[in-house]
């Protein structure tokens, strides 16, 4: 492993990170202050309980998982693209790295920027409501995997697109539907039977109910399944980065 | 003698069926500078592309430094250090911050020394902390050339490294060129300006359309086809030849105001001192006398013809 080609890439890509770090840290903030506000005033004082939990409570894992999914999406894919975008990637694909040391440099750092945003949040949401971790360590584990499988997703993304606009269109287009979709505001439950079906083929339900679960110790989905979904997930956006890299596709002519 | 870089029989179609290299090649000896000249499209780019890394081969074999580059693409690609022909640069990134990433990415241990020393001599320490966006284009060019010798290169591919660049910093360039190869370090230019490669380079080596024409010593090429001439203006012209003249092997410029006489520079005797006196037996004045000597530019156009034709 060249381990000091991972730590360069690591590094130079959170050095972009820690420039703008207000513009990191502020955003988050104000923008979960502000689904505070919408959500858990103007809503939640017409929904008082979700199974137990006080309506602010309960959305604040689905408000975690939105923040760190698009995050995550959008630091990974702007980061390999870039690169192609003003040609630099040239000095990828000619220095002695392999895929998994180039994907574990990009994917690493938009994951790391992620997880910050998505402490940034719990902290902020912690202001607003009383939140008790039921279980703190799968909290972690969902959070990290979360991070990490989109992260990838995202340096899919970014290898896939040939211009910005399409560098946006799939979080616009899909991800950020499919998030708002899979029960961050609300319960599956909630859902007359039939949509309740639908909503079982998002895979996004099946992360937010695990990660909800950490929180609460309930899920809509059960747990063991919800772990199967990211593991699958993570997987697949793997096999799918080495084959782009075994092919050489979008990146080497 | 040891060679570093073999090229064998090297081919590249891209994508769209477009036969790039058709083909190449070439044996390349440890510390020595060869020139590629070619005509745009030629496949020089592509060529280098190749060898480090860019653009996967069609066929073909390359070792550098005896390690293939497809089975053996670290130890390859560790070797080799790379200044693209086009300025690609993260713009927003300080001069430092670029130059230490490529040093990390060929998986060298941080050595800010070295650092230094680079963008010293490439008279850019002034600019470290500036951000890509705030430098000259000849600056960038630079940096790309810092940034290729960060990780401390062995092999190290040159692809016009002074289009655009002033008289001044192309002479400093050169000199780096030279430093690096008192250093050990083989170079592989490619550049439009036949000068150039006059200047520095061991051998040249001229590619059209995929195809490497010749690679040959550069004295050795100068001596074969280098010719001097030298034009005699007159004062009256003429319609002919006149015959006291003619076992010499002159040729008439345009107009008939001139004598043009070809000689080997090479060769034991050049005749000249028994041409003057000849013309002036056969009772011609002369206006002027210039001499002219081939350059590898007209070696290179010549080629290119006969190529063509
Ligand atoms: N990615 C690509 N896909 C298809 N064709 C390509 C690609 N890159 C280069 N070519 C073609 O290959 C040929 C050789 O290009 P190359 O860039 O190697 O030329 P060059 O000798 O470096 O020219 P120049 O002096 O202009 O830099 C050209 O005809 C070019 O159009
Ligand atoms: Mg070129």
């Amino acid at each position: 492993m060249n381990w000091a080609a991972i730590g360069a890439i690591y590094r130079f890509e959170m050095a972009r990170f820690f420039r703008t770090l207000m513009q990191s840290f502020l955003s988050p903030v104000l923008s979960t202050s502000l689904y505070f506000v919408v959500f858990g005033a103007a809503i939640g004082s017409r929904i008082q309980e979700v199974e137990g939990v006080s309506y602010g409570a309960f959305i604040v894992p689905g408000l975690v998982m939105l923040s760190v999914i698009t995050q995550a999406i959008s630091n990974a894919s702007f980061g390999i693209y870039f690169p192609k975008f003003t040609g630099t990637i040239y000095e990828l694909l000619s220095a002695p790295v392999n895929f998994l040391e180039i994907v574990l440099g990009y994917v690493g750092a938009a994951a790391t920027k992620a997880l910050f945003i998505g402490i940034v949040i719990l902290l902020t949401a912690s202001f607003f409501v009383e939140l008790s971790i039921a279980h703190p360590l799968a909290m972690v584990l969902f959070l990290l995997l979360t991070c990490l499988s989109f992260a990838l997703l995202g340096f899919i993304i970014g290898i896939w697109a040939t211009n910005f606009e399409q560098l946006q269109l799939v979080p616009l287009l899909i991800v950020t539907p499919l998030i708002f979709l899979g029960g961050s505001f609300y319960s599956i439950s909630m859902l007359p039977p039939m949509w309740q079906t639908i909503t079982l083929f998002n895979p996004v339900v099946y992360l937010i109910s695990g990660f909800r679960w950490s929180f609460f110790g309930m899920a809509d989905v059960p747990i063991g399944l919800s772990l199967m979904a990211i593991a699958a997930f993570t997987c697949l956006c793997l096999g799918v980065i080495w084959w782009i890299f075994r092919t050489g596709w979008r990146i080497r002519s | 003698m040891t060679t570093i870089l073999s090229i064998r029989d090297l081919r590249k179609t891209y994508g769209d069926g477009f036969q790039a290299l058709k083909g190449v090649t070439l044996d390349i000896q440890q510390g020595e500078i060869l020139a590629l000249l070619g005509p745009n499209g030629a496949g020089k780019t592509t060529l280098i592309s190749t060898v480090c890394g860019i653009t996967t081969p069609s066929g073909g074999q390359v070792s550098v430094g005896g390690h293939d580059i497809v089975t053996d693409f670290r130890a390859a690609r560790s070797m080799i250090g790379l200044v693209p022909q086009e300025l690609a640069l993260q713009p927003f990134e300080t001069v430092l911050n670029t130059v230490r990433f490529s040093r990390g990415l060929f998986g060298r241990p941080r050595d800010d020394d070295h650092i230094r020393s680079i963008l010293r001599k490439l008279s850019l320490w002034d600019k470290k902390d500036n951000q890509i966006t705030q430098l000259s284009g000849g600056m960038k060019r630079r940096v790309l050339i810092a940034k290729a010798l960060s990780h401390e290169p062995r092999i190290l591919f040159l692809d016009e490294p002074t289009a655009g660049v002033d008289v001044d910093l192309r002479k400093d360039m050169w000199e780096t060129v030279a430093e690096l190869k008192a250093d050990g370090v083989t170079i592989i230019l490619t550049t439009h300006y036949i000068e150039e490669a006059e200047a520095i380079a061991d051998r040249v080596g001229v590619i059209a359309k995929g195809e490497l024409l010749l690679v040959q010593d550069k004295s050795t090429l100068m001596a074969q086809m280098g010719k001097k001439q030298i034009e005699v203006q007159l004062n009256e012209p003429l319609t002919r030849i006149p015959e006291a003249l003619a076992n010499l092997d002159l040729a008439m410029g345009a107009g008939g105001d001139s004598l043009i006489y070809t000689y080997d520079t090479k060769a034991a005797r050049t005749g000249i001192t028994g041409l003057l006196n000849d013309i002036a037996a056969a009772g011609l004045t002369l206006r002027d006398v210039q001499t002219r000597q081939s350059s590898l530019e007209d070696i290179f156009v010549d080629l290119l013809k006969e190529e063509a034709a």
